[in-house]
């Protein structure tokens, strides 16, 4: 160590300045997924509520609605319980920040001479990245419910998973840097995520909605995204005409019917944005 | 090294020990009407340990915080190894480490992988990254608790490690804000063997703040910071000095006619309760001397050597100990400054 003065102009190429960052945001990721794969509980616990769902209201419903050419209830939910699984996931991911900043790690990671957007895409990439996991987990289940699976749409479902678990990390990150404290975290779960899977189409159809919940859904990051689950999901299914009636997939607004691709656009629209959020709450933050 | 004595404040830019590592000037930093650091100057020089004592409350916590980059001074300059801290926080940070008074590890992650992560985030080569988690988990003795989880670790081996992984990127300052904080004696001491053996084998400067005495002992170079202003500075040794003679209190049968014996053979003596004191150079040799010369037989003795909470009282007029506010835990005090922020 010498006593010579610091320079100042110790300008170090871009490219270095940049491979650095991204090591970064590459070791914030690791480090979500090393507690996720510590957290064994948190992981089963993860599952026993989408599966409480799919148990309780899946076969509850399915003799109220009933079936109609061999499609039930439980196979229109299936799609959106996963959806729920990563979304609840993705959320309690980003958020996690307010565990962080509780047991002082955040601090770590803020006065650390790197830049902010390097930690929040780390943090987003990790928590997307631990709840497509999550919500992979629950394909186990398609077996039992009578979801026929092939390897293209396992591989259509991830993909989806993880567009849709980057918008909504990214989303939680931005609400966890605007919460000081951990009861803030509890009442958004409350208020955020709850009517977010309600009304996403993840559990019901939506066709029969009065007009201001409607407004509610259109607005709804989260019913673009639980669409296009289901739309693949339904693809690989044998369904009669009627039965895809009965069971709707997509989304309608102002009178027209979305496309795939649309509905993917909107999502990333919206995962976009989060991340400019998240991005900015980050910076923001101390 | 010459014996510089710095008696005041007044900064002194160049001298035997070279460029200062972290130089202030006229620091002031104010929260609305209260000023919390008011208007202080010093230096710290390279593979010094230099404390900052003082009460809760005294200022240091804001000084370090703003020395660190953290937080903005009202007015003043800062410089850090050479570079201006308001103008280049960043490349400041880059080169100093920091231990916070709460703790800031993951406690999920075990000792390597909170080491690792602290080395992509402040640049190590990842050349190096290995080597220099053996290295520094040596110096502070956690070799053997590696590849544990911190959750594991008592406090003060979480304490332990996280002066380690400041030590990761091989910075030029270490700050220690209340290292030793909330731990126990045994602790406390451990803390202070790594934090001396840093100085000796790794040559790292250390500022740190305390409120204990005791540790400040172990400092080369004390300033004595109360209400914002550093009110002493300088070696242990010589402020002790400033105090003057170690005393010797004696319990004797007579103490009228011990008092008046000894201001007889030429002691500077006084009356106190339960005896008399009798201000000499060295206490405990003069023992016997006192003994002679008192006339009447003694019952007791107690000699007393000048610490620094003599000296703290000295300079402030009352003892560190009373000068505290009330006394909150460590979690709770985060808790307080952070909603603050």
């Amino acid at each position: 160590m010498s006593s010579v003065p610091l320079q100042p102009s110790l300008a170090e190429g871009r490219e270095t300045a940049l491979r650095d960052e991204a090591r970064t945001t590459a070791m914030v990721w690791l480090r979500e997924l090393i507690r996720f794969e510590r957290t064994r509980t948190r992981i089963l616990s993860g599952l026993i509520q989408p599966i409480l769902f799919l148990i309780v209201l899946g076969y509850g419903m399915a003799g109220l609605v009933g079936s109609v050419g061999g499609f039930d209830f439980k196979k229109f939910m299936f799609p959106g319980i996963m959806a729920m699984s990563v979304v609840t996931t993705a959320i309690f991911s980003g958020m996690s920040i307010v565990w962080d900043r509780e047991f002082g790690f955040l601090r770590e990671m803020l006065v650390a001479p790197t830049s902010r957007a390097s930690l929040a895409l780390g943090k987003t990439a990790g928590g997307a990245t631990v709840a497509a996991v999550q919500g992979s987990i629950m394909l186990l289940l398609a077996p039992l419910i009578g979801v026929h699976l092939t390897a293209v749409l396992v591989l259509e479902i991830i993909g989806l998973e993880l567009l849709m678990a980057i918008a909504l990390t990214a989303f939680g990150v931005f609400v966890a840097t605007h919460i000081e404290r951990m009861e803030g975290f509890q009442v958004v779960m409350q208020m955020l995520l709850f009517p977010m899977i309600f009304l996403s189409g993840a559990l019901f159809p939506l066709n029969k909605l009065p007009g201001w919940l409607g407004v509610l859904v259109h607005i709804n990051p989260l019913t673009y995204a639980v669409a296009p689950l289901r739309q693949v999901v339904f693809a690989a299914q044998h369904m009669t005409p009627e039965a895809r009636k009965r069971f709707p997939s997509t989304v309608e607004l102002f009178g027209h019917t979305l496309s795939l691709a649309t509905e993917l656009m909107i999502v990333a629209v919206f995962a976009t944005l989060f991340i400019a959020l998240a991005i900015r709450g980050f910076s923001r933050t101390e | 090294m010459s014996a510089i004595a710095v008696r005041q404040s007044t900064p002194q830019p160049l001298d035997a020990r070279g460029e200062p590592v972290v130089a202030v000037r006229d620091l002031v930093r104010r929260f609305g009407d209260f000023t919390a650091v008011d208007g202080i100057s010093f230096d710290v020089f390279r593979g010094e340990v230099f404390a900052f004592l003082g009460p809760n409350g005294a200022g240091k916590s804001t000084t370090i915080s703003m020395l660190c980059t953290l937080a903005h001074p009202t007015a003043g300059q800062i410089s850090v190894a050479g570079v201006d801290v308001a103008r280049h926080p960043k490349l400041v940070r880059r080169h100093i480490g920091l231990v916070f008074q709460d703790q800031t590890l993951d406690d999920r992650l075990t000792a390597q992988e909170n080491l690792r992560f602290h080395a992509v985030l402040y640049r190590v080569p990842p050349a190096e990254v290995d080597a220099r988690i053996a290295r520094v988990l040596e110096l502070v003795d956690l070799s053997d608790r590696r590849y544990d989880l911190v959750s594991e670790f008592s406090g003060g081996m979480a304490r332990r490690l996280e002066i380690a992984r400041a030590l990761m990127h091989v910075p030029r300052v270490l700050f220690l804000d209340e290292p030793t904080i909330g731990l126990d004696p045994q602790t406390r001491a451990l803390i202070w063997q790594d934090v001396l053996r840093l100085r000796e084998e790794a040559n790292v400067t250390v500022f740190l703040t305390t409120h204990y005495m005791d540790e400040a002992e172990y400092a080369d170079r004390i300033a004595i910071i109360d209400h914002g202003k550093i009110i002493a500075l300088d070696t242990p040794q010589t402020l002790k000095a400033t105090i003057g003679a170690d005393t010797v209190d004696l319990g004797t049968a007579d103490d009228t006619v011990a008092l008046a014996a000894l201001e007889r053979a030429g002691y500077r003596v006084e009356a106190v309760a339960g005896g008399t004191r009798v201000f000499v150079e060295n206490g405990e040799n003069a023992v016997p001397a006192l003994i002679e010369a008192a006339g009447v037989p003694v019952r007791n003795v107690h000699v007393h050597q000048p610490t620094l909470d003599d000296v703290f009282l000295r300079y402030t007029g009352r003892e560190i100990r009373q000068s505290h506010a009330v006394a909150m835990p460590a979690r709770v005090r985060a808790r307080f400054s952070r909603r603050g922020r």
